[in-house]
């Protein structure tokens, strides 16, 4: 079973980089990009077979190492198979 | 007075700290490398600067999860003073001693020079050896120094006067560009509820002898030890 887990900024804590990236993305004439966030994408090769299981513990590894929860959300996603 | 030194993979300024904590007390710290389960009975513990892990995931996330680090934690609730530097300030925050986090500078480049400080806590430990209101001269280099709280953690370390150092000018004020990484409230370093913790970015040892270049830092390692011993 997979996980996929995406770290972002929470709302409101400010991206320089994302910042960065938008400034050059308009630099390079792309139009109409509004905003830009970046974020960490975490991919984790797991031996639960329970899905709900598997999400319960991936939240839990979320919380402790793989996002820091002053500045950061995440969002996990199990794929079955 | 015993002190220790954690010794991370990845850590360059731990033989710059020991070098400063030998000149000021006489004789040698002790340097315990983080797969050590537990270090002995200290005065002092130091976490130096550096780039532990590479900065794997985030700056200080996993020297946070290193063996001795579940001892230092032990041992700084039951009031041990911790000195953490640069890289030792962020994994102070990721292991929950400390609040707050240390984010990419705003500007977005690695930062190295000197800044000046106000010494806005006298009173402490770590801070002995300077004057309220001392305006000191010390470098800076890091990438993520960009120190962040929520309002609530902002408005208690303030209200606590748990601000030890701030970000100014050579005459002492904030602002006109002293801020290097654009850290809130012009934040250098904090210290725990108990003050026993101090964490800042800038480096002391970096000017502990005029042979470096200025001394300026030295004061604080003459200090911990003058309250420590």
């Amino acid at each position: 079973m997979k996980a996929k887990v995406h770290v972002t900024l929470k709302q409101g804590v400010l991206d320089p980089q994302g910042k960065a990236v938008q400034h050059a993305l308009a630099a390079l004439g792309f139009d109409g990009v509004e905003g830009v966030r970046q974020g960490k994408f975490i991919e984790l090769e797991l031996s639960e077979t329970d899905p709900a299981k598997a999400e319960a513990k991936v939240e839990d590894m979320c919380q402790k190492l793989l996002a820091n929860m002053v500045i950061e959300d995440y969002r996990v996603d199990i794929l079955e198979g | 007075m015993k002190t220790a030194v954690i010794v991370f993979p990845g850590s360059n300024c731990d033989r710059d700290v020991q070098v400063a904590l030998r000149q000021s007390m006489g004789s040698e710290p002790l340097m315990v490398w983080h797969g050590d389960a537990s270090l002995p009975d200290v005065d002092l513990i130091v976490v130096p600067g550096g780039f532990s892990y590479g900065d794997y995931l985030r700056s200080g996330a996993m020297a946070a999860q290193s063996p001795v680090m579940r001892d230092v934690v032990a041992k700084a609730e039951k009031g041990v003073p911790v000195l953490g530097i640069c890289n030792g300030f962020q994994v102070l925050t990721e292991c929950g001693l400390l609040p707050g986090v240390l984010m990419r500078n705003a500007g977005l480049k690695f930062v190295c020079k000197d800044v000046h400080l106000r010494t806005e806590v006298a009173d402490t430990a770590f801070t002995g050896g300077y004057s309220q209101g001392q305006v000191i001269r010390i470098p800076v280099a890091h990438h993520d120094g960009n120190y962040f709280a929520d309002d609530d953690t902002l408005a208690r370390l303030r209200d606590e006067n748990r601000i030890a150092f701030r970000y100014v000018d050579g005459d002492g004020e904030q602002g006109n560009g002293a801020n290097p990484n654009g850290s809130i409230d012009d934040i250098a370093g904090i210290l725990n509820e108990t003050r026993t913790v101090l964490g800042l970015m800038p480096h002391p040892e970096r000017l502990s002898d005029p042979a470096l270049g200025g001394n300026q830092g030295r004061p604080m390692f003459d200090g911990l030890v003058a309250a420590l011993s």
